[in-house]
């Protein structure tokens, strides 16, 4: 059956389209029932369409003010985080001394533990501390966990840099400052650039450790866990939708701009 | 999120083995200093303080103390080992269908796609800026009772057979435990498929057309050729799954139902809301050392242990 052979022969194109699907499918339905009118609390089942989430995004109690609580320890998250992690790529790739072997692993060990076992013991180092919790627990927990994500980012790149581009500028007589500023650290941008984009996600999106450390302060995820439970407004499916598509938008228009330099090189 | 991928190191550059001066040789341990700290403070003793807190007695009235009450764990292990088997049943299923669905998605993208490969990586990227939880909730809404899968699914009859498995109950999918993997197996494909495709990509093209000229078929080409030598993505991407599946209690707790509870659930409950201290520090560090135990075991039998 000539049917079957091109399935057979098409197997991992299909297979892989299908997945894609599976993972696109439940953004579409954030979009569809952004524009949804529900009928009672719960935002699960389609109504109407309407216009009335879009015109009104902020238009839900404390939901824009859990957002940008987000944004903001997002943004601080990705700098103490970058910052931190960036120091200690270039450390583990460019020098060696001493305990790099338990450092590595020290760096290791919070990708390789359930989020929730984190969480747990930074609330009882916090309640031992008798540390007040809310915006500064959050933002430590944060900076720990996504501090490992952007060591590995950054390493990778500095791994693959080639050392004599520095010797080259330094036998161009320029200072270490110098050195630094025009030859290293642009080279080594890209992977910064993916580490604190990492840690940006990371963060914004982090609930289970958040949900530990926070006390009573709500962040983004928080609101619509709690929302899960008292009734989802549609705004949320508004704000879910916003995201994806911002997300969407600067990938593809950094695309174009990485494509158009490429050209321009050529 | 290559996390356990590394390159041959870079040779170290000259000037501090020229000069060693005891300036230039402190370097490296003040680029170390802020970030280490922060994770010895943070990260590390936390969980000396679990530590002590699993062997404390007391109540929240009357304050607790250490009295090395090893009981806690067995006592633990016996009122909620059902959550335990529970979890690491649910995310093992789920890193396994990640492994299967991921593995062609990561092919696809490696080498079929051609000028569309950045296109549909974005496409996998993508979906993680819709906050996790907002898409979690949307598979209440695809899996409802009477929705279009639920109806698809009972047509072919396939609810009958994962009834009959005791993964849906009668005619409903959503506050079963096929639900929940369901929700575990979305939620984590992007982590299993991007290092699946970092070691894809690493792969020449010229190998699968060596293996064709000396007569191998697609499907030997692949077992010989393709698959051990993406294995470095199939190890961290089954961890990056595994480890975080294993903790989770959002799918559980959003797409099943208390029959579907899995451990993070319960220490979650212990912590926040019970205010068991000691039983839930104890709980939360079984799952530390049954997760650490079997990574180590998995890594040292897939033969990559300088992969850590």
């Amino acid at each position: 059956m000539p049917a079957l052979r091109w399935i057979r022969r098409n197997l991992v194109v299909l297979v892989g389209l299908l997945t894609l699907a599976y993972m696109i499918l439940p953004n579409i339905v954030v979009m569809v029932f952004s524009f949804n009118k529900p009928k009672g609390r719960f935002n699960y089942s389609w109504q109407h369409f309407s216009l009335d989430a879009w015109k009104d995004p902020c238009g839900v109690a404390d939901m824009c003010g859990s957002l940008s609580l987000s944004l903001q320890i997002a943004f601080w998250a990705t700098v103490g985080a970058t910052a931190l992690g960036t120091m200690i790529a270039f450390a583990l790739v460019r020098y060696r001394f001493r305990a790099r072997g338990a450092i590595n692993s020290l760096i290791f060990l919070p990708m390789a533990m359930p989020e929730v076992v984190m969480a747990a013991s930074l609330l009882t180092l916090f309640l031992n501390m008798g540390a007040q919790l809310g915006f500064w627990t959050i933002l430590i927990a944060h900076i720990m966990f996504c501090l490992s994500f952007v060591v590995t980012a950054v390493k990778a790149r500095v791994m693959s840099m080639d050392p004599r581009l520095e010797e080259a500028a330094r036998d161009l007589y320029a200072g270490p400052v110098q050195t630094f500023l025009r030859v290293t650290l642009p080279i080594a941008a890209p992977g910064i650039a993916a580490g604190a984009l990492l840690a940006f996600a990371l963060s914004f999106d982090d609930f289970i450790i958040t949900n530990f450390n926070a006390g009573s302060t709500v962040t983004f995820p928080m609101f619509v866990w709690g929302s899960a439970q008292r009734g989802t407004p549609v705004q949320i499916n508004v704000i879910g939708t916003a995201m994806f598509v911002i997300a969407v938008a600067v990938v593809l228009v950094g695309q174009l701009i990485a494509n158009r330099r490429k050209k321009s090189t050529r | 999120m290559t996390v356990t991928q590394e390159a041959p190191p870079a040779p170290v550059t000259g000037p501090k083995v020229r000069r060693p001066a005891t300036r230039k040789r402190l370097v490296p341990y003040w680029l170390l200093l802020p970030g280490i700290l922060w994770l010895l403070v943070f990260f590390a003793l936390p969980l000396v303080y679990q530590a002590s807190t699993s062997v404390q007695t007391g109540s929240l009235e009357k304050g607790f103390e250490v009295t090395w009450h090893f009981a806690t764990y067995w006592e633990a292990l016996q009122d909620y080992y059902p959550q335990f088997i529970r979890s690491l049943l649910y995310a093992g299923t789920a890193t396994i269908l990640c492994l299967l669905l991921g593995y062609p998605l990561a092919y696809l993208i490696a080498f079929k796609a051609g000028r569309w490969r950045n296109l549909v990586l974005v496409l996998v990227i993508a979906p993680f800026f819709t906050s996790f939880l907002i898409r979690t909730l949307a598979w209440k809404t695809i899996l409802a009772d009477g929705g279009t899968v639920v109806e698809v699914l009972n047509t072919l009859h396939v609810l009958d057979v994962t009834s009959w498995l005791g993964w849906t109950e009668s005619n409903r999918v959503l506050a079963t435990p096929l639900a929940v993997v369901c929700g575990l197996t979305y939620n984590f494909l992007p982590f299993m498929i991007l290092p699946l495709y970092t070691s894809l990509e690493r792969i020449d093209g010229r190998l699968h057309e060596a293996a064709g000229d000396l007569y191998a078929t697609p499907a030997t080409t692949f077992r010989k050729v393709t698959l051990p030598l993406s294995m470095p993505g199939v190890v961290s991407g089954t961890l990056l799954t595994f480890i975080p599946a294993s903790g989770d209690y959002v799918n559980a707790e959003l797409l099943g139902s208390t029959d579907t509870k899995m451990v993070g659930s319960v220490i979650q409950t212990q912590f926040l809301r019970v205010l068991d201290y000691p039983t839930a520090a104890a709980l939360s560090f079984i799952l530390m050392a049954v997760v650490l135990l079997m990574v180590t075991v998995y890594i040292r039998r897939s033969g990559t242990e300088d992969l850590v």
